[in-house]
């Protein structure tokens, strides 16, 4: 099924009589569900674009190319840097904002200006009923009632079919430096990225690689805005990395820091791949746990991508800690999202049975 | 402003009630006394006030808890409270309801700034928590203009923001996990020290709703190093159209400014008989304030000059240093004092998209005529949300309804033109009544569904945000 409007979507739900397969452009699989398929790439467009308001407003089909185009043609961006999914799963077919949003998903830059769910101002969508909500609006400050967007971000469709996102958007950078030290330790990058991130000099990525390109560790720090203010901020750094080793610095290199977002490291790899958000000093500990074939930090450590073997479970390795663990990459013999505690699970199944009392919308995908 | 009946059952039970409360709870803590229980009987919209059954103030988690469950078991609702300085009537109690202070819960529990957070009580006062941290060099961000007064509990409850918001975002934005006690007097741990929900982001949902949810008594908050320095600048126009324009144009060359503050000649005119900041007389006037090293603030400063200077300003003034910038902020912090002290005045909170400014303050001085009340705005120009300050003279019979009813034209008018009843006051009882504006039913159902699953029998703060009519059939079930 393909609606090509809220209307004809609220009728489909509504005449539905099994359980609803819901994809935008199909690259991001995470989860499994069993449906018939309901894609909304028909509902698609920028309804509305004010760059001297930083918003965007578009259907939920609309290609994220397309938003970015359009941006940039206004020296604008999505500051969050959504991933994209298709080189690590696998997949074709084209990413869309509701697939973005209905999978908060987000890139290296969330760890300095937020995530995706952070810059969605409003939301439209159809529930399991087939009635049409609006939450949210096109501002960007808006306490108006509940905020029923952020519970949309992330929802992976269980709770409404999205027919409509508004984005708030943020100006692109004259210039970008990448900062790369090389040969620390998990642990001492993860200091080295900290004390980054606590400086007043505004990196907007921080990674380490384990084994980098050439095979030994690298850990990388982004810093953007002006040319004169990017030089200073550099040298900044320089001299507060010090004890951490000598830091090259490379202008631009955009392409490293897509690759960090993609993971490709992981793309043509084996092996089950697991996106685990911890508290970053923790991180290199929860990684000697896990016995993975191939790690990556992102968001100065709290964001750990692991590559490991096919069909384990790597939150029995993890235990009790900080944080939650996603399969990303992976087959039905392992959940893909992390289990909550009960009485967590209660208010989320008690939400969903409100939202789609029948549970036809993706059903189990969050499990 | 209707509120519900008391329920004379609980009123007839207060005896038993504040027996069971006082078996949990100090001496001290419970407050029955007509005499005592008049200190909570408002917040910062003074015009309504309603003494409670009784006040509860617990100093932890497990106090919270059983007070809960005991009021859950009761039938008894509940209205939480942080500082009360609430200016949408949020903690606005009813006759028949106990207020949960969380004052007393102030502590910080852990500061972390390898991984960047605080983790604190939230009775703490907004701007204690950077004051816990800003020795070392830290701060939390949002700041709402209370913040010397307000508490955590209340920021979480209705995702505050403050001036600053344009670059680091509002309370949401700077919420990374909570404990929080349900109706039924479960305690839940959401969020923590990591970044992002895992399953459904329930933190997202309990910011900014209004204490409806649950109770929130400790908070992780994300922590940022201060910028080496920060300077203004101050312009003035001879026209809204103009000053919105340089506001667009600011943000289309790829300056993100901290702060975009904006205010109209009836704003400037009073604030500069109180507070004489040297402003100048014009339409418009926007303060602009960027951050970072010396040389950066310079070098964005320079760029928004430029950008000013070709739209004909009656005044342009950089701040060199502290001096001049505490001059350039001087008037608009005083703007509300300013205010208040020509008149009574109702301070409003709606949000408009940047370009439609021109269009609602020609409205808004269209419509202060109609009304024969005087109206100032301060404007966050940056993100859209205005706060006109309506004069009115509250020993004036009418005169308050009046001013209600002209705001909420004004409200109305933010919401036509694609914007939204509040950008961070929150709704309460001030706004409850135009939610219909905003939302059609099906829209409030939705919202209104969330609060069946945290709090079923709502007894939470249940008099707020929704239209009573709305919410009737849940609250009487």
């Amino acid at each position: 099924m393909q609606p090509k409007s809220e209307e004809d979507l609220s009728q489909m739900i509504k005449g539905a009589n099994g359980p609803l397969r819901i994809t935008g452009g199909g690259t991001r699989p995470i989860g499994q569900c069993e449906g018939e398929d309901l894609s909304t790439a028909a509902m698609n467009g920028i309804s509305l674009y004010e760059p001297g308001a930083l918003t965007i407003v578009a259907g939920a089909g609309t290609p994220i190319a397309e938003i970015e185009e359009t941006l940039a043609a206004e020296n604008q961006r999505l500051a969050f840097e959504p991933m994209d999914h298709r080189a690590l799963l696998g997949t074709k077919g084209t990413p869309t904002l509701g697939g973005m949003a209905a999978a908060n998903v987000s890139g290296p830059r969330r760890i300095s200006v937020g995530a995706c769910r952070d810059f969605m101002l409003g939301v439209r969508f159809v529930d399991g009923q087939g009635t049409i909500i609006k939450n949210g609006g096109r501002v960007m400050k808006n306490v108006t009632g509940y905020d029923l967007v952020k519970l949309m971000a992330g929802s992976y469709g269980t709770l409404g079919v999205l027919t409509e996102v508004s984005l708030k958007v943020l100006p692109d950078v004259e210039t970008t430096a990448t900062l790369r030290l090389h040969g620390l330790t998990d642990r001492q990058a993860v200091q080295a990225l900290s004390a980054a991130l606590g400086s007043p000099f505004e990196a907007t990525g921080a990674a380490h690689l384990p084994k980098g390109p050439d095979g030994d560790p690298v850990t990388m720090l982004r810093i953007e805005g002006f040319e004169a203010s990017i030089k200073y901020r550099a040298e900044k750094l320089q001299a507060l990395l010090k004890p951490f080793g000598a830091v090259d610095v490379t202008w631009d290199d955009a392409a490293a820091w897509t690759a960090i977002r993609d993971v490709t490291a992981f793309a043509d790899k084996p092996g089950y791949v697991w996106r685990i958000s911890a508290k970053p000093s923790a991180a290199p500990e929860l990684v000697a746990k896990l016995d993975a074939t191939a790690v990556q930090y992102d968001w100065g450590g709290g964001l750990i991508w692991a590559l490991a073997d096919e069909g384990r479970d790597l939150r029995a390795a993890l235990s009790d800690f900080d944080g939650h663990a996603t399969l990303i990459r992976g087959r039905a013999d392992v959940p893909a999202f992390h289990p909550e505690i009960p009485a967590l699970a209660a208010i989320t199944n008690g939400l969903r049975a409100k939202f789609d009392p029948r549970g036809i919308l993706n059903p189990g995908i969050m499990t | 402003m209707q509120m519900p009946q008391p329920s004379a059952s609980v009123i007839g039970r207060k005896d038993q009630i504040v027996a069971r409360l006082s078996e949990v709870l100090p001496r001290d803590a419970v407050i029955s006394d007509e005499r005592e229980t008049r200190a909570y009987e408002c917040d910062a919209l003074t015009a309504y006030k309603c003494p409670p059954l009784c006040a509860v103030l617990p100093a932890t988690t497990k106090e919270v808890s059983d007070v809960l469950r005991i009021c859950h078991e009761l039938g008894v609702p509940v209205v939480p409270r942080g500082s009360g300085t609430s200016l949408a009537g949020g903690a606005l109690p009813t006759a028949d309801c106990v207020i949960l202070g969380v004052a007393k819960m102030n502590g910080v529990i852990e500061t972390n700034y390898d991984d960047r957070y605080i983790r604190v009580q939230t009775g703490r006062t907004n701007l204690s928590v950077t004051g816990a941290v800003e020795a070392d060099g830290f701060f939390y961000a949002p700041d709402p203009s209370s913040q010397l007064a307000c508490a955590i509990a209340g920021n979480i409850a209705m995702n505050s923001g403050g001036a600053h918001c344009l670059k680091y975002g509002v309370t949401t934005n700077n919420l990374m996990g909570v404990t929080m006690v349900l109706m039924d007097g479960t305690v839940v741990e959401i969020g923590g020290a990591h970044l992002d929900a895992g399953g459904l982001d329930l933190l997202g949902v309990i910011c900014g709703s209004e204490g409806q949810l649950g109770v929130v008594t400790e908070a992780t908050l994300r922590i940022l190093h201060k910028p080496e320095g920060a300077r203004p600048v101050l312009m003035g126009y001879d026209s809204s159209e103009v000053a919105g324009q340089v506001v667009t144009d600011i943000i289309k060359a790829g300056i993100l400014p901290v702060a975009i503050e904006f205010m109209d000649r009836p704003c400037i005119e009073a604030t500069e008989a109180f507070a004489k900041a040297g402003y100048p007389m014009c339409e418009a006037l926007l303060i602009v304030e960027v951050e970072g090293s010396d040389a950066e603030i310079d070098a964005q400063l320079k760029l928004i000059m430029e950008i000013a200077a070709k739209h004909n300003p009656v005044e342009l003034r950089e701040a060199k240093d502290s001096d001049e910038a505490g001059r350039i902020w001087l008037g608009r912090k005083s703007a509300f004092g300013a205010m208040g002290q020509i008149n009574d005045y109702m301070c409003l909170d709606g949000t408009i998209p940047v370009s439609s400014l021109p269009f609602v303050l020609k409205r808004i001085s269209e419509m202060s005529k109609e009304f024969g009340l005087d109206v100032g705005n301060v404007f966050h120009a940056g993100d859209g949300n205005m706060h006109p300050l309506i004069l009115f003279d509250a020993n004036k019979p009418g005169d308050l309804e009046l001013c209600e009813e002209f705001g909420a034209e004004i409200l109305k008018l933010c919401v036509e033109v694609g914007g939204c009843l509040t950008g961070e006051h929150g709704v309460g009882i001030e706004k409850r009544d135009l939610m219909n504006v905003q939302f059609a039913p099906a829209d409030l159902e939705a919202q209104m569904a969330v609060k069946d699953i945290f709090d079923p029998a709502w007894l939470l703060n249940a008099a707020k945000v929704f239209p009573l009519d709305s919410s009737q059939p849940r609250r009487a079930a």
